[in-house]
Parts: C-alpha cells; structure tokens; sequence
C-alpha cells in the first residue's frame, strides 16, 4: 500500500469568481457575494486520475473539507491525519503537511494557490516530492500542474513509476493586496520538489518586461483600428490588454475585466451577472490575454467571466491577445481554457487567431 | 630535435593575429602619395582642358577631400593586418552559420567572374553575348533545377527576392480584381518571409510548431487558409533542419481557396536533384545563389535571389528577360503586363558576377553533380548530428519519431545553461579561442540557447570532427572551469565588447566623419 498525502485549501480560488482578487482576508466577502468553494471539485477531478491505482494507494488528509470527504467520495481508503478549524486556514495547511511527513508519505497532493503553496514550503521545506493541483485565483509558482487532471495524470505517473525525476521549481507568492491595487508583485517564498513532465507543468509566470511594451502599443493600435461601432468589449486581465484601455486614454482595472462601447467605459471591474445586465441587446465581445509562461486564456485570473458571460458571447466573439514573446514561452503549446466546466471548454475549444502585432497574428489552439 | 605535438584535434595553441592598427585615417601624413598622378600633357590638356572647369560649379568641391594620404606599401601592409584579424570563411572550418550555407566557393570561378570587371550593363547586346547567353542558360537550368517556367536574377539577394515574390502576388491578385489582404507563413520560416509581405501591405499569420514534431499544424492552416489569402510563403526545410512533409497538402489546400504557394528555397541545398517546387505545387520559388549555388555571400551586398515562377505568373515578372532567337541573345521587355507587373526590383538585369559563378559551378558538377552535392551535404549534417548529440548538454528539439534532419540543425545548450549558468553566447565567443566560431543565426530565437550549423557538402570528415571535438572540449569546460568561458576570447583579437553601446545610438560613429563630429572635437 502506497501512502500519499492530500491536502485542500477550502477556500483557495473563492475570490475569483466574484471580482475579488485573491482570497487572503476576503473570505467572509467573496461568500457574502455568493461565491461557491471550487477547490474540492478540483482535487476530485486530479484524484480521478489516480482512479486506476486505487487499490494500492492509502491518502492520508484531513478531516472533511481538507480532503477526507473528497478522497472518500470516491472511493479511496483514507488516513484522517487532522482536524481543521472550521475556517480552515493556512495553519491548518501547515499543520496538516507537518503530519503528513511525519506518517512518511511518498508524495503530497495539495489543491490550491499560490498562498497553500507558500505555506507547505513553509512547513515541510523542499524535502517531499509534492504536485499542486491548480485551484487558486492566479497561480504564478510553477509547482501546480496545468490542469486538475494534469496533476492527477502527473502523479499517477510518478507513482506508478513511469516518471522518476524530480525537480526543484520555485514557489511564488504575489501580494493580493497589491494585486488588488493592480500590481503584480511575485515573490520568491522557496522552493518544492515536484516530479518532473514538461509538457504538463505550469511555466514560471513573469511580469512582462519593458520590451513588451512597444509590442503591447502595436497590439493595441490593431485592436482599436478594427473595433467595431455598438458593440460591447470586455477588455480581460493583463498588461497587453491594460495597454488598449491607455490607447483609449480610459481607466484600466489590471486584474480584473472592464466593459467598454465605442470607445467609451462602461463600467471598470465588472463580473458575472453585471455583464449579463449592462450588455443585454448588445453584441458582446471579449478581448482575453494568455496568461504569461502557461497559456492560459481562461480559468486563471479570469473568474470574473463566469460560464453565462462566456456562453453569450461564444467562441468567434473571443479576441485574444498576446505578444509574440509570451507565445514563444509557450513553445507551441496550446492555450488552455480552464473555465471548470468540461462542457464549456469544450465549445470554447479550436483554433484562435491570437493578434500579436500590428496586422500580425499567430495561430494557436485551445483545448 | 623535438617533434611537434600534432595529435590533438583541438587548436589549444591557436592565437588570432591582434596587430594595434590604427584607423586608415589615422595613418594619414599630409602631402604622402601611394600613386604619384602624372600631369596631363600639353596635347591632351589642350584638348580636354584640365578636366575640371567644366563640371558645373555647383557640382565642385570647395575644399579637397578629406582622404587618406598614404603610401601603398604602408596601405599593403595596414589591409593585410587588417585581414588577418578576420575569421574569414576561407580560414576557419566555415560550420557554424548555420541557414547561410557556406559551402566552399571554387577561387577560379573569382577568375572568371574579374572578367566582367571590363563590362558595362547599357552595353550593346551585340557586344555582350557571352553574359546574355549565361544569364539565358542560368535561367534553364533553374527551371529544370525547381520546375518552374521562367526566371528572373534581378534581386540582388535573398530577401529582395522574397520581397519580389510579395509583390508578384499582389500584382496577380491586383489584376484579377481580388480583394485579399493576408499572408500565411510559418514561424521557423526565415523572418522575410513575413516581413516581405508585411511591407507589401498584407497581414500576416503565422503557424506555429508543434512541440513534438516541429512542423505547423495542417489543421491550424486550415483553419487560417480562406479566401482571405493572397499567399502561403514558406521555407522547407525550416532552419530547424526538418523537411516538412506534409507541404503538398498544405499548397493543395491553399490552391483550393483560390492562394498562390511560394517556396523560400534559401535553404535549397537540401533538395538539388531530390525535391523540386513543381512537383510539390508551389506557384513560384526563389535560390539564393549566393549560398546555395556557390557564389560567395557578400554581407549584405551584391548577391542574388534567383526567382521563379509558374506560367501564369511570368508577365508580372521584373524586366527585362534574356531571350534567343536561334542566333543572337537579347533582351526581352515584350512579355511583361505593363499595367500590373512588377516590372523593376533593381537596376539593369542583378548583380551578374553573381550569376556568372553561379553558372560555372552548375556547368562544373552537372545535373549529377548537384545532387551528389545535396546528398553529401546532407550525410554531412546527419555526422554532425551524431557527433553533436553524443556531446553531454547538447540537444536538439523536435527528436521524437522520424524527424531526421536534413542540411542543418538548430541545437539547443539548454541543460549546459541550467547546469553551469554558461549560455550559447558565452561559448560562441569561447570558439573563436580555437579558430573558429558559431553565428547567431538563430532567428526567430524561438529555441533556448541555440547553437545552429550547417556543414554543407564542404567540410570532409576530419573538418566536421575537428569542428566537433572543439564544441565538446568547450563544454566540458562549461562544466569544469565556467568562468573561462564567460570570459572568452582569450585569444582573439580583442576581448569582450560592452555591447551597451549598441543600445544607445546617440553614442554611434559609423564613419570617421562622425566619428570626428562626435568624439574629437
């Protein structure tokens, strides 16, 4: 019997999906807007993976909503190693990775952001092979796998001793109240081993450098050329979409999504539901950016665009942007829609024309 | 007496030339000659007068001309000096610019090609025989060479002729009275082939490659390929060293919507004898004959991108055309649309020593020749290949499957970086320690830390493991003393530039003149 240890952040990514950026200290804010816990569906969704091994695996977690029911829910035999608060919080985490080395676990399993990761480092330093399962509002540290099922593959494969090396990779941190104020400021907090597949792993994530800049103006000059008169835009998260909104010499929220119409703000941070009530009548597009080093186009940094919001507009209305630079970190990946509805991904999947420059666009899927 | 050491591959011992040559200018001695002019004589000023008043005033230097003034021995000996502290391409084993296939350039045809020295293009063709009939014979050869049915030699390189290849597209799409506005091109393709059609007012799309096999995604190009497409402009093979495949589908696709196919054949030297634009669909092509062919590279200069086309295309074509009428060659200006054409991309018919060395180095390997060329070229890089990839560090992308490469490879020393923190840049500065060098050319710089070469049918065996043996004894340094080769050339003729300047063009002096305005005053 193989032990693996599995640990949840209940309330990673609760922030996204209702316009705030981050969950640290807004917990109590993002469920009075009606944001509902993610993080469970996606350690599920990685633990399904691990579905073919089951017979020999014993997941030692914590109680309930720190893996024990997701785990049990689907049938695997578990080891409840620690009872968290009931508002489970980044002690609980720590606590629980402290328990999970000392029961000699082969590898953790953890589902959450930038902040969970930070404070296993915290606890367990870089001594334990570990796998983020991506459920954060951004995710920046290159230690979570692309996708919850990639993680799920990813250990599977280590664990079934297809894949044997392992890697150092850095844990990122960004300051969400910063982030809140439109900075994008990452932290090195340390480091995690985790089992090594590149094609599956997340990319480091920079901020785009200077240089990018120019290639954002051009971008940027393109986009507004071709912009068509009534219709609504929704300029996504991001500095090469931030530098439309300059070009229009309007406001910008940098995290966050802004509706304009000819030319003309709408209204800055807007989400789900508010979308739906200020386009109603209008044709409706959205203006996405990859996420730098993962190509991402939906599902980080972008929760603001719930499922209802991208069903309307739909795949031919999606504009994405990105420079050539940031597509060439991808080495021809494709994009990734993480929206956490397969079905969804799915309409949303097939070739983008992505606008690079002036008069200039890469071709690239999404799936 | 001791015998000298001569077992090791590797020039530990080479040391470039480093002479402390001052700039021309500053050898200059007031009133020092290096040819003493005669006077005119009485005769012949009196005809001419002195050869002077009768310029137009406007047109009369005021002050004598800043030149140089010295003697020739002293001219001899500074270019001589000068020309020692080059790695030129006749002394180093010539691998390492890869994408520029620098094959060996036989010195008698420089021989043959002097003789055009006496020449003048506005010449009457009565007169010029020998040339017409070159540029006439060059052209059907190129068009038994790619399948296609006329050439033109008038641009004066590689670029230019895809720049030609845009404008024909647009001259065709132009009278059809078709409105298309973008062109398609892959990302491993030589950057012209998006910047000539940028320039020629179209959008451009590039595919990209796909992780595993390198090639663009046929469905991706389906995707992108409507009616909306003037052109699919692609090299093949990409300088990736891979042979897409797979081109003959995408041409058909791109026909089926109604787009022309150009073939960037600048890395032809993958195909002579084997593969032809023809057979593949393409609408038109262009060589470089200036690498492909033999002519020596002319940094920029006189080259020549010898281009193709199918039939429907050769009214748009540059003139004018060599033609023979079964007794004399001439040229030709008659075939051309003169509402729609291209009509000029240069001056007179190109840069003809070009084509002229073109022509004696096709005439002297013959049709089977060129291909035992293109095959010894490419078992060349298929031994590079072994020998590079057997090199702790070195890799190449795109290794899974049956993706030989064909003439070149781009290799990648990322893992040396992630190992040692020492960069493609380090050891490229760290060969020429050995007498050699790799190029940067890297572009688009898609790969991590690339190393790209092209042996061509050139080197022989002892040249390619003489090259290897130097980038594995430079690895193994990377590894085992980094720092000497952060801080190469040790043994070139100047140290390292602090590149800062580059950056900063208010600081450039690109002549003396500026030079002058800017630092001396």
């Amino acid at each position: 019997m193989t032990k693996i240890g599995l640990i949840v952040n209940p309330i990673a990514g609760l922030g996204g999906s209702v316009g705030l950026k981050g969950t640290d200290g807004m917990v109590e804010e993002a469920l009075r807007r009606g944001a509902e816990p993610l993080s469970n569906a996606r350690a599920a969704a990685a633990l399904r993976e691990l579905l073919p091994l089951r017979d020999t695996l014993l997941i030692c977690t914590g109680a309930d909503q720190q893996g024990g029911s997701c785990a049990e829910s689907l049938g695997f035999k578990t080891r409840i190693l620690h009872e968290a608060s009931p508002r489970s919080d980044a002690a609980d985490t720590r606590a629980l990775a402290k328990k999970l080395i000392e029961e000699g676990v082969r590898m953790i399993l953890f589902a959450g952001g930038d902040g969970t990761a930070a404070d296993i480092y915290e606890a367990i330093g870089e001594k334990q092979p570990v796998l983020g399962i991506p459920a954060g509002v951004k995710i920046y540290s290159p230690v979570y796998a692309s996708t919850p099922k990639a993680a799920g593959e990813l250990a599977r494969l280590y664990l079934a001793g297809t894949l044997t090396t392992l890697r150092e990779v850095e844990v990122l941190d960004i300051d969400e109240e910063l982030y809140r104020r439109d900075r994008v400021d990452v932290r090195l907090r340390g480091y995690l081993t985790i089992p090594e597949e590149k094609r599956l792993m997340q990319g480091r994530k920079a901020p785009s450098p200077l240089s990018e800049a120019a290639a954002a103006h051009a971008i940027a000059g393109s986009i507004i050329r071709d912009m068509e008169p009534d219709t609504c835009y929704l300029i996504g998260a991001g500095t090469t979409t931030r530098r439309i909104m300059e070009r229009l010499e309007l406001p910008n929220t940098l995290i966050g999504v802004d509706l304009i119409c000819n030319k003309k703000l709408i209204e800055a941070d807007v989400y789900g539901s508010r979308i739906l009530e200020l386009s109603e009548g209008w044709p409706l597009k959205l203006i996405l950016t990859v996420t730098g080093g993962q190509g991402f186009l939906l599902g980080r940094g972008s929760q603001q665009l719930t499922p209802d919001v991208l069903r309307k507009i739909g795949k031919e209305n999606i504009i994405v942007v990105a420079t050539q630079k940031k597509m060439a970190a991808l080495g021809g990946q494709p994009l990734r829609l993480d929206t956490g509805m397969e079905e969804l991904d799915g309409q949303l999947a097939g070739y983008y024309r992505v606008i690079t420059g002036y008069d200039q666009v890469v071709v690239a899927k999404a799936e | 007496m001791k015998r000298i050491d001569r077992s090791s591959k590797v020039r530990t011992h080479f040391h470039q030339a480093k002479w402390d040559e001052p700039i021309i200018f500053e050898l200059s001695t007031p009133g020092e000659r290096g040819v003493s002019v005669p006077k005119a004589g009485q005769a012949v000023a009196a005809a001419v007068g002195d050869g002077v008043s009768d310029l137009p005033a406007a047109l009369r230097r005021k002050e004598r001309p800043a030149l140089p003034e010295i003697s020739q021995n002293r001219l001899l000996r500074h270019y001589l000096r000068l020309s020692q502290m080059t790695l030129g391409a006749d002394v180093n084993i010539e691998i390492g610019q890869g994408t520029c296939t620098m094959k060996y350039s036989p010195k008698v045809n420089e021989q043959l090609a002097k003789k055009l020295w006496e020449m003048h293009p506005l010449q009457d063709e009565d007169t010029a025989q020998g040339i017409l009939q070159i540029f006439y014979e060059t052209d059907q050869y190129m068009r038994e060479i790619s399948g296609l049915d006329k050439f033109t030699f008038q641009p004066g390189g590689g670029s230019q002729a895809i720049f030609l290849m845009a404008s024909l597209v647009r001259a065709y799409f132009e009278s059809r009275g078709e409105d298309r506005n973008e062109v398609i091109t892959t990302l491993y393709s030589h950057p012209s082939d998006a910047a000539a059609p940028a320039v020629t007012g179209y959008k451009i799309v590039y595919l990209q490659p796909d992780p595993e096999t390198g090639l663009p995604d046929p469905e991706a190009f389906k995707a992108v390929c409507t009616d909306k497409t003037a052109a699919f402009m692609v090299a093949n093979p990409e300088d990736t060293g891979l042979y897409n495949g797979q081109i003959g589908e995408l041409v058909k696709h791109a026909h089926s919507v109604g787009a022309l196919c150009c073939y960037d054949q600048a890395n032809g030297n993958a195909v002579l004898g084997v593969a032809r634009a023809k057979e593949a669909g393409f609408d038109m092509c262009h060589f470089n004959l200036h690498k492909t062919f033999s002519s020596p590279h002319g940094c920029s200069g006189p080259a020549c991108g010898a281009t193709g086309v199918v039939e429907k295309l050769i009214p748009f074509l540059p003139v004018p055309s060599v033609e023979y009428d079964g007794k004399k060659y001439y040229l030709d200006y008659g075939f051309a649309d003169t509402k729609y054409g291209v009509t000029k991309v240069r001056e007179f018919m190109g840069v003809a020593p070009v084509v002229l060395k073109a022509y004696c180095w096709i005439r002297m390997l013959g049709p089977n020749g060129l291909w035992q060329a293109t095959k010894t070229a490419v078992l060349n890089n298929n031994y590079l290949f072994k020998r590079m990839m057997s090199i702790p560090g070195i890799s190449a992308y795109y290794e899974d499957g049956n993706n030989q490469r064909v003439e070149q490879c781009r290799y990648t020393m990322e893992q040396v970086t992630k190992d040692t923190g020492v960069t493609s840049g380090d050891v490229q500065r760290r060969m020429m320690d050995f007498g050699m060098h790799f190029w940067t050319s890297h572009h688009p710089y898609y790969l991590p830390e690339p190393i790209t070469l092209e042996p061509t049918e050139s080197p022989s065996r002892k040249d390619i493991d003489e090259y290897a043996d130097t980038v594995a004894h430079i690895i193994k340094e990377c590894y085992e003393d980094p720092e000497t080769v952060k801080t190469a050339p040790h043994r070139s003729t100047i140290h390292q530039v602090d590149e800062r300047w580059m950056d900063d063009p208010e600081g450039w002096a690109i002549t003396w003149k500026i030079y002058n305005r800017k630092y001396n005053d």
